[in-house]
C-alpha cells in the first residue's frame, strides 16, 4: 500500500482550501446584494400595507360592523368597547413601526395616512412633495406620486399612494364624522393618500 | 494686600486648605453618600426625595438629554405610552415633523421639563414653556372659531387641555357627559376585586399556600418564634388566614428552588410582594415608596414637604405603616392610615365633608357598599389596571402620584363614578373648595363643556340643513 508522504498531504489540503475558499467567494451574497431600489421598496411595503388594511376593514370592520351588526368600530374603542378604525389600525402599525425601526438603522421608513379633506388636521399634507403627492394621485386615478425632498438637512425618497373608499364603512364615517370637511364621498373615490418616506444618500 | 503678606507661610496654608478642599469635594463626588453640595438648584416637588441618589437621573458622567430621558421614562414610561399619551414619541419623530422638531424637540422630555429650577416650577411641580402649544397648534382659531381669542398660555388651564393625559377632556369625551346631573341618583365606587381574582393571578404562590381557610393549629411559624395571642387572633380573623396565607407566606422568603429562608421578624414590601407585586411596584413608583425604589432609607413624614403632624414625623413608610400588621385593616388605611401624618388644609378638612360622612355611614354598616368616600376612593383609587395583553383586573393604585396631578387625571380613575363631569371640572378648578374638602358648591365655571356643547349644536345644524 502506497502512503502519501506528509508533504504531499499538506499540498493536497492547501489546494483543498483554497477551492473551498475560492468556490465561498464566487457564490453572490444574494442576502446583501443592492438590487432593490428605493422605488421598488416603496411598492413592495405599500401593497403589503394596503392589503392587510383592505382585509381589516372588509373582513373585521365591515362585516362585524355593517353586515353582522355585532359590534361597532369607534375613534374612541376604549371607552365604547368597539373595534379600532382601519385608519387608526393603520397608524398604530405606522407608530409601531417608527418605535421599532428606531433602534434598527438599517431598516430606515417611515409612513403615514393624510388626505386633503382629513378629519384630525394633524393629517392634511405639511410638506410640498405631500401636497403635490396627495393632490397627483386624487387627480390620476391609479396612479403613483414619486420624489425626492429634503427635510431636516437629510434626503428622503417620497411615495404617495392613492388611499380609496374600499367598503361602505369608509365613506360613511368620513361623510358621517363631525369634523370631516368633506361630506360627498362615495365608494371607490380617493379619500386621501399614503406617503411613504425611505432615507436617500446623495 | 501689601506684597509682604505673600509669604511662604501663606503659600503653604493656601495650598493646604486647596489639597484639603479638593480631597473633600472629591471624596464627596465620588464616596461619599450624600452629593447635595454639587446641586445646581432645589429639586422639585416630585423628586426632592431622591436628592441624595443622585444617580437616579444622572446615571453617566457625560452625555445630554438621552441619558436624562432613559431615567425619565424609567419611572414615567408607562404613562407616555397609547392611550393614555396623546402626544407619544413617535408622533414627532416622523421625518414631516422635522420643522416642527427644529423648533421645539418634543423628543426629548428634558426639552419642557428641566430639573434644579425651582424658579421656573409651576404649582403643579413641572416646568413647562406656557405657551408651547403654538408650534403646531397655530391655526387653532380656524378649526375651532371659540378658541380664536384664547391666549395659548390658556390651552392647560385647569379643565382644559392635558398634552399628555387628555383622556378625561377631549372634545367626544365632554360631549358624552355633559349632560350628567352633578351627583348620579346612586353614587357608588368600584368594589374591591382581588379576592375574586386571586386564581388568575399567575405568580400567586398557590403550590405553597392553597387558597383555603386555615385554622389556628395550622400557623407554621417556627417553634421559637414568640407571638401573642392577640396577634394569633388577627392573623386568624383576617383574609388572610382565610385565604390560606401563613405565617411563613410574610415572615420568611423563598429560594429560587423553593426552600424557606430564615425567619424575618418585622418584613418590610419584600414580605407582600409575593401576592401584592403589582401593588407594591405601584407603591415604589409613587411619592411614598419612591425612595425603596431607589436603594434608599425609608420616607418619613420628616421629609416631606407638605404639612405633616409632628407626632408621626420619623415613622418610616411601608405596607404596614398604613395597613399594619396582622390585621390588615383596610378600613383603617383608607383614612387613618393617611391622616395620622398628612395635616395640610385638604386633609384636616376631611372629617367635616360630605365624603367623610358618606365613608362613616358606609363603615357603620347604614350606607351601602361602596358608598363610601375615603381618603384612599380619590388618592388610591380602585383602577381596571392591565395586567398584560389579556387581562385586567380592579386594583388599588397604591402609587398615589399617579392621578394626582394636574388634577384632571383623577376624574376618570374617581369622580366620575359619583359626579357629572361639568360639576367635576369645576370643583377641580376651584382652589378653595378643594383646600374645604369639597364642602359646599363650586364657585367657578369651566368652558370646556359649553364650548364642546356648542360645537355639538353646530354639528346638529349642518347635519339638519344636509338633510340628514
Amino acid at each position: 500500500m502506497k502512503v502519501m508522504s506528509r508533504k504531499k498531504w499538506t499540498a493536497v489540503a492547501a489546494v483543498a482550501g483554497l477551492c473551498t475558499a475560492a468556490a465561498v467567494s464566487a457564490v453572490p451574497d444574494v442576502a446583501n446584494q443592492p438590487v432593490i431600489s428605493p422605488k421598488a421598496m416603496a411598492d413592495a411595503l405599500h401593497v403589503v400595507m394596503d392589503s392587510d388594511r383592505t382585509v381589516y376593514t372588509r373582513q373585521i370592520v365591515n362585516r362585524l360592523v355593517k353586515k353582522d351588526k355585532v359590534i361597532e368600530a369607534s375613534e374612541h374603542f376604549e371607552d365604547d368597547k368597539a373595534l379600532v378604525l382601519p385608519a387608526q389600525m393603520f397608524r398604530f402599525g405606522s407608530e409601531l413601526v417608527a418605535e421599532r425601526t428606531e433602534k434598527l438603522p438599517d431598516v430606515a421608513f417611515s409612513y403615514s395616512l393624510q388626505s386633503l379633506w382629513p378629519i384630525n388636521k394633524q393629517n392634511e399634507p405639511k410638506t410640498d412633495a405631500e401636497k403635490e403627492g396627495l393632490e397627483y394621485v386624487a387627480d390620476n386615478k391609479g396612479e403613483n406620486f414619486y420624489t425626492v425632498e429634503e427635510l431636516g438637512g437629510k434626503k428622503y425618497f417620497t411615495a404617495v399612494y392613492a388611499d380609496t373608499a374600499v367598503a361602505p364603512v369608509c365613506v360613511s364615517c368620513h361623510n358621517d364624522h363631525k369634523d370631516s370637511p368633506r361630506r360627498d364621498f362615495e365608494l371607490g373615490d380617493v379619500m386621501g393618500g399614503v406617503v411613504i418616506r425611505i432615507p436617500v444618500q446623495g | 494686600m501689601s506684597e509682604q503678606a505673600f509669604t511662604p507661610g501663606f503659600w503653604t496654608a493656601w495650598l493646604i486648605a486647596s489639597v484639603a478642599l479638593a480631597a473633600y469635594l472629591a471624596y464627596t463626588l465620588f464616596v461619599g453618600e450624600d452629593k447635595t453640595l454639587f446641586m445646581p438648584g432645589e429639586l422639585n416637588p416630585g423628586h426632592h426625595q431622591l436628592a441624595e441618589s443622585c444617580d437616579a437621573c444622572h446615571r453617566e458622567g457625560f452625555g445630554g438629554g438621552e441619558v436624562l430621558d432613559e431615567a425619565c421614562l424609567d419611572c414615567h414610561g408607562e404613562e407616555r405610552v397609547k392611550p393614555v399619551d396623546s402626544h407619544p414619541r413617535t408622533k414627532f419623530s416622523d421625518p414631516r415633523n422635522a420643522d416642527r422638531l427644529e423648533k421645539i424637540n418634543a423628543l426629548e422630555c428634558v426639552t419642557c421639563h428641566v430639573e434644579h429650577r425651582p424658579e421656573i416650577t409651576q404649582k403643579d411641580g413641572l416646568t413647562q414653556p406656557r405657551d408651547m402649544c403654538f408650534h403646531c397648534h397655530a391655526g387653532i382659531g380656524d378649526d375651532r372659531p371659540s378658541h380664536r381669542e384664547m391666549s395659548f398660555e390658556t390651552c392647560k388651564d385647569s379643565g382644559c387641555h392635558n398634552f399628555h393625559n387628555n383622556r378625561a377632556l377631549y372634545t367626544d369625551f365632554l360631549v358624552k357627559h355633559m349632560d350628567a346631573p352633578p351627583t348620579a341618583a346612586r353614587p357608588r365606587v368600584p368594589g374591591r376585586e382581588f379576592a375574586e381574582v386571586v386564581e388568575e393571578i399567575m405568580e400567586y404562590p398557590r403550590d405553597h399556600y392553597p387558597v383555603e381557610p386555615l385554622g389556628a393549629a395550622a400557623k407554621d411559624a417556627p417553634l421559637d418564634v414568640l407571638f401573642s395571642v392577640r396577634l394569633w387572633r388577627q392573623w386568624l380573623e383576617t383574609a388572610h388566614a382565610q385565604a390560606g396565607v401563613n405565617c411563613s407566606a410574610c415572615h420568611q422568603q423563598r429560594d429560587e428552588q423553593g426552600e424557606l429562608g430564615p425567619w424575618n421578624e418585622h418584613p418590610g414590601p419584600e414580605g407582600c410582594v409575593a401576592c401584592h407585586g403589582l401593588e407594591v411596584q405601584r407603591f415604589q413608583q409613587g411619592k411614598h415608596g419612591m425612595r425603596l425604589a431607589a436603594g434608599l432609607s425609608p420616607m418619613t413624614p420628616a421629609q416631606a414637604r407638605l404639612p405633616m403632624q409632628e407626632t408621626a414625623a420619623h415613622e418610616e413608610l411601608d405596607c404596614v405603616s398604613c395597613h399594619g400588621a396582622h390585621d390588615f385593616d383596610v378600613t383603617r388605611a383608607a383614612v387613618e392610615g393617611c391622616l395620622r401624618c398628612h395635616a395640610d388644609e385638604h386633609s384636616l378638612a376631611y372629617e367635616d365633608s360630605p365624603h367623610h360622612r358618606l365613608w362613616k355611614a358606609e363603615v357603620a354598616g347604614e350606607g351601602e357598599a361602596n358608598s363610601g368616600v375615603s381618603c384612599a376612593t380619590c388618592h388610591m383609587p380602585r383602577i381596571d389596571f392591565d395586567v398584560s395583553e389579556w387581562m385586567s383586573r380592579t386594583m388599588v393604585d397604591h402609587n398615589q402620584s399617579a392621578n394626582l396631578s394636574p388634577n384632571s387625571k383623577m376624574i376618570r380613575s374617581a369622580c366620575i363614578h359619583c359626579h357629572g363631569l361639568g360639576f367635576t371640572l369645576d370643583a377641580l378648578a376651584d382652589e378653595t373648595l378643594i383646600q374645604r374638602n369639597f364642602s359646599g358648591q363650586p364657585t367657578v365655571q369651566v368652558r370646556s363643556i359649553d364650548l364642546a356643547r356648542a360645537d355639538q349644536e353646530r354639528y346638529q345644524r349642518e347635519l339638519e340643513a344636509a338633510g340628514q
